[in-house]
């Protein structure tokens, strides 16, 4: 991807969040936070019938971790738990310089080179950890 | 002064503005390790030969020279521990957990270290006591005024740090104890960010106990000290037993344990570390302490100066005692600004620091930290406000 355009597009997902607020009582809630740095987030996932219907998100976090969030909200609301993780499963190889699937991807594709810089890892990653949460949570309960 | 032939770290390109979480180390420190693994390696207390007879004496003299740099009154008063957390631990555990009633007040203040907090909060939890803050002023510094308004009948102890980790502000000590102690309160002081950086003199303000840790003061890690008056540690009650504290142990009955001050350093200890130790002692001492203290400030105030020039930099503490400067950056959390000034070697702390209820006080969770020691310079700093400067510059490196 063009240096530019991943840039802008982080940025923008960075100044202008989506998605951002707190979710009613309907909705999963989970805390995901690095210990190794201070990005805290809370996840709010409403899911219906093993779709994800709406995420939202609130929390203080640097530019890529918050960045990250924004992108996989988008690219999760509506779609069914298996494709959920079958998106989880390509991000986290994309993370890891494992084979993967550009196409799954979309937007997250911008954070493709980020294992460049190993300690920004954890911040891509971070809502991540956070929605697995929430999914398990969701199968306990059902 | 220039320190470059002093400290190997200082001439690999890096510019280290994080000397509040560990400071480098000069060749006189690392040599002196090394000259003991390689030429009398051997244990403390326990040989009848040469080299072990040479380490029991090193092992010693760092001991008389600790007395001196913070001038205890007596050798036995210097426990050696692996840190300031060990030390402040072994306060807690060792002593207040057994003179401690439910309901006596420890207190506080919103800047503590965690090291310096959590211990108290885990005898809160097991033995009933309770913990409370003195409040902070605007500047975020306690007042006499404070102390006194927040000592009540129940309060027995008070336990603060000399400077704070994030806001860099120094207590007036003396005066704090010399109040305590007219109300029967004891003192705890954490000296991490103090002893390193400012002349310690515990006889002068009678502090009852005192930690800091060598790694913050040129020394290497794992090795820090437990001050005491000697009659408060001869009631601590040692965490470990075992080797090199007892005297004999014919049966359970027939336990002794050693004197001050081996009778709390159970086990082999960090032998290389207090020799390093006491060459960081040695070379604190040729530099000068109040020479220290006076360059920390000079560089501090220069940073201040340069930084308060810049619109979208908001300085949390415009008045620090110390070398310790926290800002943040408008619009870009503190943690992007570090990675942003990584890119150009220089290495700034980004975070709550380890002191995390002080979000009460300042209102902002995190904040970028300058802590700077006395080997920086105002080049570096020039360095760092020119990254500072450019706004437009940070939003589009820091990813
Ligand atoms: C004020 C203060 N107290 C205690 C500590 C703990 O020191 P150590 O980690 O060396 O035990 C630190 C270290 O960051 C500190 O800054």
């Amino acid at each position: 991807m063009d240096p530019e355009l991943r840039r802008e597009i982080i940025l923008d997902n960075y100044n202008n969040p989506q998605h951002k607020g707190k979710g009613t009582s309907n909705y999963i809630k989970v805390n995901t936070n690095n210990s190794s740095c201070i990005d805290n987030i809370d996840l709010w996932v409403l899911f219906e019938d093993n779709i994800i219907k709406d995420i939202k998100f609130d929390g203080e976090a640097c530019a890529i971790s918050t960045a990250s969030t924004s992108i996989m909200i988008k690219e999760l609301i509506g779609k069914s738990l298996d494709e959920a993780l079958r998106f989880i499963d390509s991000f986290e190889k994309m993370i890891d310089e494992e084979k993967y699937n550009p196409e799954l991807l979309n937007e997250a594709n911008v954070f493709d080179e980020i294992y460049k810089q190993a300690n920004r890892k954890t911040c891509a990653t971070l809502p991540y950890k956070g929605i697995i949460k929430a999914i398990e949570e969701y199968k306990k309960r059902r | 002064m220039n320190y470059k032939d002093d400290f190997p770290m200082l001439n690999t390109g890096i510019i280290y503005f994080d000397n509040g979480a560990t400071t480098f180390k000069p060749n006189v420190v690392i040599d002196s390790m090394d000259e003991y693994y390689k030429e009398y390696s051997a244990n403390a207390h326990r040989g009848d030969y040469d080299i072990s007879l040479k380490v029991d004496v090193a092992y010693e003299k760092v001991r008389d020279k600790v007395k001196e740099f913070i001038n205890a009154k007596r050798r036995e008063e210097i426990i050696y521990t692996k840190g300031a957390t060990e030390a402040l631990n072994m306060i807690v555990e060792g002593f207040f957990a057994n003179i401690l009633e439910p309901g006596d007040e420890v207190l506080i203040t919103n800047s503590e270290h965690a090291s310096n907090i959590l211990p108290w909060y885990k005898l809160a939890k097991n033995k009933g006591i309770d913990v409370n803050f003195i409040p902070l002023d605007e500047t975020f510094h306690i007042t006499l005024a404070n102390v006194k308004k927040s000592i009540t009948d129940k309060t027995k102890v008070i336990s603060i740090a000399e400077i704070t980790n994030v806001v860099g502000d120094a207590r007036d000590i003396k005066e704090i104890t010399e109040y305590a102690h007219s109300k029967g309160v004891f003192v705890v002081v954490d000296g991490a960010q103090s002893v390193a950086h400012k002349k310690t003199d515990v006889q002068a303000t009678d502090i009852d106990f005192l930690a800091f840790s060598a790694h913050k003061m040129c020394g290497p890690t794992g090795i820090g000290i437990l001050y005491g008056k000697k009659e408060l540690l001869e009631e601590l009650d040692p965490l470990y037993t075992g080797g090199g504290m007892n005297e004999s142990f014919d049966s359970i009955s027939e336990v002794y344990y050693k004197d001050l001050p081996l009778r709390l350093e159970a086990g082999t200890q960090n032998i290389a570390g207090i020799i390093g130790l006491g060459s960081a002692i040695d070379y604190l001492n040729s530099i000068g302490m109040d020479n220290i203290y006076y360059t920390e400030q000079q560089l501090s105030r220069y940073l201040i100066e340069q930084l308060s020039k810049i619109k979208h930099i908001d300085i949390i503490n415009m008045e620090p005692d110390s070398g310790i400067v926290s800002f943040n950056v408008d619009g870009v959390f503190a943690q992007d600004v570090a990675v942003y000034l990584n890119k150009y070697n220089i290495c700034v702390r980004a975070g709550n620091h380890c002191a995390k209820v002080l979000k009460n006080s300042i209102g902002v969770k995190n904040t970028v930290r300058v802590s700077l020691y006395f080997y920086n310079t105002k080049s570096e700093i020039d360095k760092l406000v020119e990254l500072l400067s450019d706004r437009d510059k940070i939003m589009k490196e820091m990813i």
